[in-house]
């Protein structure tokens, strides 16, 4: 009895320890939308997302809470990031699976272990000492941009990408490659044309998981983007200043006086979180559905 | 025809080579950047460190002196959240490898540890402000800040506990059930052991994790450069140390010092922890 009674007791308390992830996540939005949402629906969800400026101190005449420049800044900067890390991350990860001896991949696996240790704050630095005004000085502007923004997270995002890419790329059946070998494709035909394909799930799930990490991404994007709450001029100049939502909030938070504008910082929070929460949902989605198929 | 006409211009060999060399140059460049940020900041780091920045307290809001009270802090912190991510997250691990039923709340479960791992540093960061600095009234201080940190890294801990209690074989279980052990004797003895190199692996990475973190601090645990004396006092973490010290163009000496000490810190713990793997993945291996 007392053993059953034992038994049941600890069964419990192992319930409770994994409730308490769940408690958390619904204390996060409780206390995210308690402080964020009455601002939303007084302001006005439409004129906080697309309204074209942010002022909220003016010293003359209405605050102003619209945050569609600094959502468009936080979307070019994890695309731009993209752009750039895809393409290397990818071939990264074809190339320790596929290419590389045994030696050089385990070197270069346990490389990319430390890359994922760099901590954003200090990438953020090496970005703002060296990236920044290697900028400046040879393509103009000040510097600080969304190229630079895009690069420094190229490098946070280029591990994730790497071993999500290459994990995909190995579970691909040995068959598959062997029967187009036996074809007669050569290693890169069968790489491009039986390979990827067959690993494309796993690739698209680690890129929009990358897109999400990317606009989560505080510190290193504060630092080198030169947070400037207006739209690019042209639309396309990577080497202008935007500024991305996490910042808005970091940046903000240390002199918002609570009222409209801490609850307007809230309500940047919201906007990310759904934004990171859809971009997440997708990317599980695509990684179960690619799995499904896949058996 | 236009692929016939392609491996004319292009021989399948040719064009072999070059991707080859393509992938080959892609790994490079990823190697070349690593090394050169690590290098960088050590570099221009090592000259600033010496036991005086280490043991110092910052004096002139850190344009001299030294780094002693933020690494006290990030080790406060990283304490706190450590010691309490742990128990929760092996104990949320056993329940959800051995006990779970296949039901709706274990997948609700499941999925609040996915979209824990998937929140934004910075919304927990604020989310800490709201719930443990003002509304449970902890103030700016170690508990609200390592608090804060154990949301962030809980979702890691399951995962890597999870993932380690898996790989204890069946057989060793149902050995020790024929034995009439209880299913907790079971995993206390069997199977909490077995998965222990790997549980420790998880935990540490957690740490290198939580010891880098800056936006999830800034607003829990506040930016006093004085010693702590107790967990309801604030500090001020290394990682955010170094922010102020560059956002406010306080010193670039003392910055490169500061994250010189904090990337190594963060790597010396990554080592060790894939060292534990490694051997014991050796040692599994001779012993099958």
């Amino acid at each position: 009895m007392i053993r059953q009674n034992r038994e049941r007791i600890i069964e419990a308390l192992l319930f409770i320890s994994a409730a308490t992830a769940v408690i958390i996540v619904m204390l996060i939005m409780v206390f995210l939308f308690r402080e964020g949402a009455p601002f939303l629906l007084k302001y006005g969800i439409h004129n906080f997302c697309l309204g074209m400026d942010w002022n909220p101190i003016a010293i003359d005449g209405e605050p102003s809470y619209g945050i569609f420049p600094i959502i468009i800044g936080s979307v070019y900067i994890a695309t731009g990031s993209l752009v750039l890390a895809v393409p290397l991350g990818l071939g990264c990860a074809v190339f320790l699976v596929e290419i590389a001896p045994p030696g050089i991949q385990s070197a270069i696996r346990r490389g990319i272990e430390l890359l994922v240790g760099i901590p954003s704050v200090v990438l953020g630095f090496f970005g703002l000492v060296l990236l920044v005004p290697f900028i400046r000085d040879n393509a103009g502007g000040f510097g600080f941009s969304i190229l630079a923004g895009s690069i420094i997270l190229a490098i946070m995002a280029l591990p994730h990408i790497i071993s999500i890419s290459a994990d995909a790329i190995a579970a691909v059946p040995q068959t598959y490659k062997q029967a187009s070998l036996a074809l007669g494709a050569t290693r890169w035909h069968t790489i491009r044309n039986v390979i990827l394909p067959a690993a494309r799930s796993g690739i698209v799930a680690s890129v929009i998981l990358g897109m999400g990490n990317s606009i989560g991404e505080t510190m290193a994007v504060l630092m080198v983007t030169g947070n400037s709450p207006i739209l690019p001029e042209p639309f396309y100049d990577v080497l202008d200043p935007v500024h991305t939502l996490t910042a808005n909030i970091v940046m903000e938070m240390n002199y918002a006086a609570p009222g409209d504008h801490q609850q307007a910082l809230f309500a940047t929070g919201i906007v990310l979180f759904v934004m990171v929460a859809i971009l997440n949902a997708i990317s599980h989605h695509v990684l179960k559905s690619g799995m499904e198929v896949g058996r | 025809m236009s692929a016939a006409v392609r491996t004319r211009l292009f021989s399948p060999d040719t064009t072999d080579r070059a991707a080859s060399l393509l992938l080959w140059a892609s790994a490079a460049v990823t190697v070349l950047i690593l090394l050169f940020i690590i290098g960088t900041i050590v570099y221009r780091g090592i000259g600033v460190i010496d036991i005086s920045f280490l043991l110092d307290s910052p004096r002139m809001s850190g344009a001299e002196g030294g780094i002693f009270p933020a690494i006290v802090g990030t080790l406060c912190l990283v304490a706190v959240a450590i010691l309490t991510a742990a128990p929760i997250g092996i104990g949320a691990a056993v329940y959800l490898t051995e006990y779970a039923p296949d039901n709706a709340v274990t997948h609700i479960i499941t999925f609040c540890v996915e979209c824990l791992a998937g929140i934004p540093s910075i919304v927990i960061g604020l989310f800490g402000y709201a719930f443990l600095v003002v509304y449970l009234g902890f103030g700016f201080s170690i508990i609200s800040g390592g608090f804060a940190l154990m949301f962030m890294i809980l979702p890691w801990t399951i995962r890597a506990s999870e993932e380690a209690i898996k790989t204890v074989s069946g057989g060793l279980k149902e050995g020790s059930f024929a034995l009439g052990a209880t299913k907790w004797q079971t995993i206390r003895q069997i199977v909490l052991p077995n998965a222990l190199p790997g549980i420790t692996t998880g935990i540490i990475l957690g740490i290198g994790k939580a010891i880098g973190e800056t936006a999830v601090i800034m607003y829990t645990a506040g930016s006093s450069l004085l010693l702590p004396e107790s967990i309801f006092e604030p500090v001020r973490a290394l990682p955010y140390h170094l922010y102020i010290l560059v956002s406010e163009g306080i010193s670039d000496d003392m910055a490169y010092g500061s994250a010189a000490v904090l990337l190594v810190m963060v790597l010396i713990i990554n080592f060790t922890a894939v060292a534990i793997q490694r051997y014991y993945q050796s040692r599994m291996g001779l012993r099958h």
